[in-house]
């Protein structure tokens, strides 16, 4: 290290340093510099966004819409979604006071975890997870405390491993359910269990449901709609997965007013309010999107069907996903590591999958694959991933 | 059920290739009740035929042209239009014909080789049909979209190989 990066580095604040960099990185950069490469690693959408919400962007472009907004975003777009979240999933919020248009779901988490979380406070997170779960609670000075789960109870976090995990400094459960890696949904058996714990022991829930509409076999059950946890939870989503809007970044956050007030401090500070454009086209969406969303959904449950009984048949251990677009098959009978299986299909088989351990210590001893792709594509990667295991397995 | 067969139907409407063993495991249904399916409805017409959808654009030696003519005509007591479309199905230079809603009553498609097939059709066998009261000719100068297929498509996945 020279001087001045030494000198440089010893002025960045220790919080940041502190936290890892993405596991994903490392692996991004080995794919990213391969030809060929069939990519399961992607955690966006394989369609493009609907046309009418494009065009909608384009058309607020020519018809010079290009100011501010409310902090909170255009208050007929909140209208839309309380409507629109109302009718789905039964939960009421007032557009005026309890709700905020964010730049991705990614904002709304870091709003959710920095406007309760003071340095010292404990954040229950269940994992595997998305990984900013963790690096946003230390870089709000909290400490976050992972509750394993496992492939046996289908990635669902036992109430007792929860209660055990609560110490007098816990102040949140955070969840994610349809879940990015493991594709979980609870049963709203398991919601209300989980919920009776967070309610028994005071606490609040941060509730990540970014994959809500991408469930497959059951209605979601949003956490906010069981009985008495509306008032503690701050409800995550938004227009990424269902819409095909990632690079849009259009989220939404949704919580009791006095928490939403304290967010919404923080965003008009740090973001003053989401992009204009992205709020008209999410507009267009909830106006005419909604067909489209549909029959994305039929085709990501096909393909679901199509590659997990795949993973089964290739003769990998892989649990019925009912959500979002990931399988999440343990490759712990090939007698290497995610990190190793992952690298070794990469490079023998030019197929593109995360490790589970990105995703915390738990997701270790599977991969995460994605099959937000097309048919062809996936059938391809499937023969690929079966040469690779039942040529390449260590037992 | 009948939502199973709606799906099977939607998938091979996009695809008409995708094998059996493929479909079973996308729509959760055993290969054997998959092929029974399909072979009902092939057998009850509902699937009426497999075709590939061909960009002859792309084949050099290949000259088509395409016209969408609109057909005026007078109906017949008792069979209305049947009988006119029945005598104007059977030309095999006709690709597809439709009753519409409008100022004109049939919409005739055809396909041949040269402009002066489609004038010929048009003057000797179209016109000189009974009923037949006037038509319009429009040539197609170009196919942007067919059946739901983007011609010029660009089917590139441009996401990163490896996102969160």
């Amino acid at each position: 290290m020279t001087d001045s990066v030494s000198s440089l580095t010893s002025r960045l604040s220790t919080t940041v340093k502190s936290v890892p960099p993405s596991g994903i990185r490392k692996f991004f950069d080995l794919a990213a510099n391969m030809e060929g490469v069939i990519s399961l690693g992607v955690g966006e959408p394989d369609f493009s966004t609907p046309w009418a919400i494009r065009e909608a962007g384009v058309s607020s472009l020519e018809r010079g819409r290009t100011s501010y907004t409310a902090n909170a975003g255009l208050y007929e777009l909140r209208e839309k979604i309380a409507t629109y979240f109302e009718r789905k999933y039964h939960v009421q919020y007032d557009p005026e006071t309890e709700m905020i248009v964010t730049v991705g779901a990614s904002e709304g988490l870091d709003l959710a975890i920095r406007s309760i979380v003071d340095p010292g406070d404990e954040v229950i997170i269940v994992e595997p997870n998305f990984v900013s779960y963790a690096p946003l609670v230390t870089l709000a000075g909290g400490k976050p405390i992972p509750v394993k789960t496992t492939l046996e109870n289908r990635f669902v976090p036992l109430t007792e491993a929860i209660e055990q995990a609560i110490t007098p400094k816990t102040k949140a459960v955070l969840t994610s359910f349809p879940n990015n890696p493991t594709g979980t949904v609870l049963t709203a058996k398991e919601s209300k269990e989980i919920c009776d714990v967070i309610k028994r022991n005071d606490l609040l829930l941060i509730s990540d449901e970014i994959y809500a509409e991408l469930s497959y076999d059951a209605a979601h059950t949003s956490m906010a709609s069981v009985d008495g946890m509306r008032e503690r939870t701050i409800l995550i989503s938004g227009l990424s997965k269902a819409f095909a809007m990632t690079g849009w970044r259009m989220g939404y956050v949704c919580a009791p007013s006095v928490i939403t007030q304290a967010m919404l401090k923080i965003h008009q500070y740090a973001i003053m309010c989401a992009p204009s454009t992205a709020q008209y086209a999410a507009l267009a969406g909830f106006n005419e999107g909604l067909v489209e969303v549909e029959e994305m959904v039929e085709t990501y449950k096909q393909r679901r069907n199509f590659f997990v009984t795949s993973m089964r048949e290739i003769g990998l251990d892989c649990h019925q996903p009912g959500g979002a677009f990931y399988a999440f098959p343990s490759i712990k009978k090939t007698g290497y590591g995610s990190e190793e299986f992952a690298q070794k299909l990469l490079e023998g088989e030019q197929v593109a999958v995360v490790p589970g351990h990105v995703f915390g210590e738990g997701g270790e001893g599977h991969i995460r694959c994605s099959y937000a792709s097309s048919m062809k594509q996936l059938q391809t990667a499937v023969e690929r991933i079966d040469r690779f295991v039942n040529r390449n397995s260590k037992s | 059920m009948e939502t199973k067969e709606k799906e099977l139907l939607k998938l091979l409407e996009k695809d008409g290739r995708q094998s059996v063993d493929i479909l079973a495991k996308m729509l959760d249904m055993p290969e054997y009740e998959v092929s029974n399916m399909i072979e009902r409805l092939e057998e009850e017409n509902v699937i009426v035929r497999y075709a590939a959808l061909v960009d002859w654009t792309k084949i050099d030696e290949e000259e088509k042209v395409t016209a969408m003519i609109d057909v005026k005509v007078t109906p017949k007591r008792g069979v209305g239009f049947d009988e006119i479309a029945d005598r104007i199905v059977r030309f095999p230079e006709v690709q597809a014909l439709y009753l519409m809603s409008g100022t004109y009553d049939l919409s005739v498609v055809i396909e041949a080789s040269k402009l002066t097939d489609v004038a010929r059709f048009v003057s000797d066998k179209l016109s000189t049909l009974d009923s037949v009261e006037s038509t319009t000719t429009h040539f197609q100068l170009k196919r942007y979209k067919h059946d739901g297929a983007i011609f010029s498509k660009n089917d590139d996945d441009d996401r990163m190989v490896v996102s969160p």
